[in-house]
Formats: C-alpha cells, structure tokens, sequence
C-alpha cells in the first residue's frame, strides 16, 4: 500500500484536494465515472459489474452528470454505441465483465482499429463453461491483443486512480486508443476498502477537455470512417495502431507522474516489492498481491531473500523495463490466473519468458495457475509457490506448469 | 416535397465513383435517400455491398459524415452518435440539427442485426433506418436471408432436384417494426423516385425512430437485365408482391393500389432465381406464392380500412 502524502504538496492555506471514503470496487468505479461526467455510457448489466452502471444510472436519473446513458440490449450493441458516440467526439464510457466483454469481442477490435479512446470499467470475471460468476482474469486475457490498453487494480484506491487515468491515455493525441481499468470479479468489485478520492473539480481539471480529434459531426470537411482497407491500406493501419502502443507507455508514464503531483500516489507499469535484492520472486496480477505481500513480509522476517513483481498494465507490456527489474533474480514464479490452454503455460508466463529470453542472465522461471473461478487464494498458497521456488534451487531444474489449489 | 428540378439542383451527398455493379438498386436508393434530406447528415452503414463498394479507402463516395463499423450492429452505433449529438446539443456543443440515417442490406436488418435494430427501435432513438433489401447476402455471394422469398434459388438455398429454391416465405420485417410502436414505417421502390423522397421526408421529419425497408433489385443474385432495375421495382408493386405503403404511428396508408393485381408470373419471369418455378411440375409453387401474395395483399387492405 502506498502511504498517501498529498499534504507536502500543499502550500499554506491550501484546501485539501482529497477526502478519505469507504467504497466497493464498484462503487468506486461509479464515483470516479461521476466524477468524470462522460458524455455518453452505454452499457448492459452483467455480474458482478452491475452495480457500476446501476448506480450510475441514478446519477443520470438524479440529473448530476450531464451523460446521455444509453440502456443497450446487450453488451456488443454496448460497445457498437461506444463505438458510434466516440466517433463524435463524445467522451464515451461504459463497463462490462465476463461474458458480457467476450459478446463484444468483435468490437473491442473495431473500437481500437478505428483510434476511439472509449474508457472501460471492466470486473475481472471467469469465462464460461462451466458459468461462474467469481474472479480469474480469462476475460481480459481473452481480450489483451484487440489494441486496447489494459491496466488491472490490486485495491479499490488503485481502481479508482487507474480509471481516472485511464481517460487522459485514452485521449491523448499520439494515443487515442481505447482503455480498460479492471478489478478482480467479487473480490475488489464488491469489497468494502477504504480510499481516497479527488474532489471533483480537480479531476475535471486533470482529465480536462477531450482534445481534438476528426470526427464524424465535421460537416465542413466530412470523414469517412470505418472504410475498407484491401490489401493496399490495411497494413499500414494496423502498423498505426501498433505504434500508438508503443507510444502509450511514455504516455502512461507521464499521465502517472501529473497524477502523482495531485495525489502522491505514483504509479508504474508495476510495482515492485522487495524485489532489488530477492533471489526468489513472484510475479502476478491483481488483488493476489495483496496477500503476497503479507507472505513476503512473513518470509523476509524469516530471513529469505523473497520479493513481488505486481504487473500493473498489462498492455501495453514493458517488456525492458520488466525485464530490468527481474533479471538478477535468480528464480520467479509467475502467477497466472487464467489458463492459456496451450498445453504449456498461461499468458503472463508468456510474456515473462519472453522478456527475459534476450537477458544473459535467465532466471530460473516456473509457471503457476491459480485463483480459476473465484477459487479462493490464502496465504497458504502463496507459500507454497514459494516453496516450490526454493525446491528448484535444490534439484537444479524447473518443472511443468503447475496448478495451486485445484484438486487433481 | 421538393419537385423534381428542386431535387437535381441539391448537392449530391452520395456520390459517383462507387463500385456497385450497373443495375444495382442500392446506389439508387442511396442517392435518392440523400437526396431527400436537406440538412446536415451522418450516415451509419452495416457492412454489405453498399459500404464496401462505397467506402474503398482511401476513396469514399460519402460527401457526408459516415461511419460503418460491422454488420450487425448499425442501429446500435448510430444510437451511440444520435446519443452524443443529444448530450453536446444539451451542453452547447453543437448548433446544428442533425439527421442519423442508417442503412442495412436485409442480411443486416432481417437476421444478424435484427436484435440491435430492435434494440434501437424501442429506445426511440431519433433515426431513420434504411433497409435496402435485395433478399438474400448479396455481398458474400448470393445465400438466402430471412427477407429471400419463397422459390428463390440461392447458393445456400439452390434450387435442386429434390428441393426447389427457397422453402420459406420471407419475413415480415414491416409487422415486426410496426409492433415496436415506432411513429413511421414505410415501404417503397428506387423505381417511383416521388414515393421514396415523400417518404424520406416524413421520416426524418418524425420525432422517434423510423424505419424505411426499399425493395433493392439485385442483377447478380436476382439475377436480372441491367436495364430492367428500375422497371422491375415497379412490377413488384404491380403484382402487389411489394406493396407501396405506410403506417403513422399505427395508421396504415396504401399509397399505391394497382388498376388491375398483375399474376405473380409477371414478377417472376423476369428473374433467373425463379426461373425453375416457371417450369413444368412446379405449378404447385408457383400456386403457393400467389396465394400467399393474395393473402398478404387483403391483410394489408384490411389494415390500412380499419386503422
């Protein structure tokens, strides 16, 4: 947890921006949409999710944002009329989980391959079959190559601040790319957690005025979008979309550092927890980290030599700064909560691996699956993984993939 | 309603340079469309001939704002555009009075896009949407929709030796759109260019949703003579297979009643698609279609006396 030290910022005299509340991951979500005061929401209610747009909606009924909410008849007409609103120049929000994100599969692509900066709050939620309701993080893994920017939460004070970045990476011109703030399904989205958030007026200010981009209300010099790209266009857009990634990491550095002046709290692509000196180390999205943390203090007071990698944007991925940060370690576990069903490993080992391929020194890496369905992650769990970490080191040898706490 | 003169003096929003085939009734019906409407307009297309053959970058026929974004789902994005032009109108963003027209082949209106046209409809979104119907998926090579009539031979509806073409009638798009309670609907041809401009204007004129279906000949998958596009539009009215109608806020109008119903074989003959029906041992069919065609034809009479 990062301490909150707004007040050195703070001239004499000067009113605090923040204030202290108690807040669901989904409530939160809702306040910082308030806050935000989109333009248009279109969205369609799926568990555990609902809540964000439920209680939005009576903010539209109750006249205290400016929003046009459009009550959809499903999630992919939601991202369609996502997709047609941003095309205005509208700030555009909306929220979904699970199934509800995999419905509009198809348009998450569309929404990024036409440079739409559509802002998401997304509950991380199990994909079915089987149908379950509880978190693991298959759906936006799902979704983690559509061009859209990922950026997951391991509280509901980071829940909050991601979303209230979200839209000025989304917006920013060498951007304009469409972003998804997460939280973990049930475990953030409906969790109680004290935070601090802005006052209005200062996120208004923060996130400012959309800047200008084409649009389809230019009736002077009218666009066509959405046209057909053959053989002779398509590439080179999709080099552009790719590029705009790419660029999106310095952006999302200094959307970090503004935000970090207004509120002390600094974010990076991921946090590192006792990680400069660790031999052993884990690496993981999410609320798990916070459970990590508690194991990593037991182990360090036990005189080991453990740390954490929490990856906090997930696309795009840093991969040299993430490889920086592990490469002296010399084993990492790396968690992941959704399955690759690749027969080999899930996607965040996917992408650690690669990272670290191009390092002279390679640590030693194995691969955890864990948390699948809601399945329930205790500090027992964690130990283990560290256990087998500290087992490699004395056979010598990584093993396959391995499954925590699923009966076999 | 403009005259005609008044009309060929408007700038033209849809424009040359497309690639629809000649005798396609989509540009047509395109043209005439923007035509009607003299005011500032966005145009939302679901993917199909009409945007491909229209939009091929870095060319657009469009001299107005369009957007297409996949195919089942044009209602839903244009319900996104007509919501942001609402919520900038309130804040003063935007002066201007915005027309939303959305178009669709039957493929994105009868079947894939039914559920996000539906959608749209009920939430009374103000737009006009076009369906510009060929009857059958024209784009992908001619395979039945729900829109293609009974005995039309498709490539996934081919007439065989043991199946003859299409065994179903088409949907009724026009009841089902009705029955959302929306404040207009309307049926027309490209072929009476009066009845589609009278009807274009009502619409955009129509506080709420409204929906447009445009019988849409197709010379490849009907298939017909080039030439014969806007004449075969016109037949379909004749025989009373497409009647020229609408309904204003639940008041049907029959805006055309032939002199003398022309027999179905008059529609039928001109088209390749038919052209199994016509020959020995499919009387029967062709019995049936005319039948239906009656029944369909009084239902309407009767709608339109007693509402």
């Amino acid at each position: 947890m990062i301490i909150p030290s707004f007040w050195i910022f703070l001239k004499k005299g000067e009113k605090m921006p923040s204030k202290r509340v108690t807040k669901t991951g989904n409530e939160i979500f809702a306040e910082a949409m308030r806050q935000i005061n989109p333009d248009v929401v279109a969205a369609y209610p799926i568990t555990p999710a609902t809540e964000i747009v439920q209680i939005f909606s009576q903010f539209v009924a109750d006249g205290i944002v400016k929003t046009e909410y459009v009550a959809v008849e499903s999630e992919h007409s939601a991202m369609s009329a996502c997709i047609g609103s941003a095309a205005t120049g509208a700030r555009t929000m909306t929220g979904t989980s699970a199934q509800g994100l995999a419905l509009m599969w198809e348009m998450l692509y569309i929404a990024a391959g036409l440079r739409l900066p559509i802002i998401m709050a997304v509950v991380n939620r199990a994909l079915s079959a089987p149908i379950n309701i509880h978190c693991d993080h298959s759906d936006t893994m799902g979704a983690r190559d559509s061009g859209w920017i990922q950026i997951y939460s391991e509280n509901v004070q980071e829940a909050y601040d991601n979303l209230v970045q979200a839209v000025k990476i989304a917006e920013h011109p060498e951007v304009r790319l469409p972003v998804m703030a997460t939280t973990d399904g049930f475990i953030l989205s409906h969790c109680l957690e004290v935070a601090e958030i802005l006052d209005d007026e200062t996120v208004q200010k923060f996130i400012g005025e959309p800047p200008k981009r084409p649009t389809i209300f230019d009736f002077e010099k009218p666009i066509t979008l959405g046209a057909l790209d053959l053989q002779d266009y398509y590439f080179e857009h999709r080099r552009q979309v790719a590029e705009a990634m790419k660029k999106s990491i310095r952006v999302i550095d200094e959307v970090a550092d503004e935000y970090a002046k207004l509120t002390g709290r600094k974010y990076s692509f991921f946090e590192s927890y006792y990680l400069d000196d660790a031999e052993y180390a884990i690496v993981l999205i999410g609320s798990t980290a916070g459970t990590a943390k508690d194991v990593v203090d037991k182990l360090r007071n036990a005189g080991k030599k453990v740390g954490l990698m929490k990856i906090r944007v997930f696309r795009p991925f840093d991969y040299l700064r993430v490889r920086k940060a592990l490469e002296n370690i010399k084993i990492i576990g790396v968690m992941d909560r959704a399955d690759g069903l690749n027969s080999f490993c899930g996607p965040l080992f996917s992408e650690i691996c690669t990272c670290l391929y191009e390092s002279e020194k390679k640590p030693a890496l194995m691969n955890f699956i864990y948390g699948l369905g809601g399945r329930e992650v205790r500090e027992e769990d964690i130990e283990t993984v560290f256990e087998e970490l500290f087992k490699i080191e004395k056979q010598g040898k990584t093993v396959n993939t391995k499954y925590i706490g699923v009966r076999e | 309603m403009p005259s005609i003169k008044e009309l060929a003096k408007r700038k033209e929003k849809f424009v040359s340079g497309h690639r629809l085939c000649p005798g396609c009734g989509a540009g047509v019906i395109a043209r005439l469309v923007m035509l009607a409407i003299d005011k500032p307009v966005v145009v939302g297309c679901a993917t199909g001939c009409l945007e491909v053959s229209s939009t091929i970058f870095p060319y657009s026929s469009w001299d107005t704002p369009f957007i297409h974004s996949a195919f089942e789902n044009v209602a839903a994005t244009i319900s996104g555009a007509e919501s942001a032009y609402k919520a900038l109108k309130k804040q003063g963003k935007i002066d201007k009075d915005i027309v939303f027209v959305a178009f669709g082949g039957d493929g994105g209106t009868y079947d894939i896009g039914l559920q996000s046209l539906s959608g749209a409809a009920e939430r009374g979104h103000r737009m006009l949407y076009v369906c510009y119907n060929n009857q059958a998926y024209m784009n992908t090579g001619i395979q039945r929709s729900s829109a293609t009539p009974r005995g039309a031979s498709t490539t996934t509806s081919p007439a065989g030796k043991v199946i003859p073409g299409k065994l179903q009638f088409s949907k009724d798009i026009m009841s089902i759109m009705i029955a959302h309670n929306i404040p207009y609907a309307a049926q027309t041809i490209p072929g009476r260019w009066n009845d589609i401009v009278n009807k274009v204007e009502k619409a955009i004129n129509t506080d709420g949703f409204s929906f447009i279906n445009v019988l849409s000949p197709c010379r490849l998958g009907w298939p017909h003579k080039p030439e014969m596009a806007m004449e075969i539009t016109r037949i379909a009215v004749e025989t009373c297979f497409w009647p020229l109608y609408e309904c204003e806020s639940g008041k049907y109008k029959l805006n055309y009643k032939p002199k003398e119903k022309k027999p179905i074989t008059e529609w039928l003959k001109l088209q390749g698609r038919f052209a199994h029906l016509l020959k020995p041992g499919n009387e029967h069919i062709v019995e049936e279609i005319q039948k239906e065609v009656d029944r369909r034809w009084e239902e309407l009479l009767k709608k339109c006396e007693t509402s």
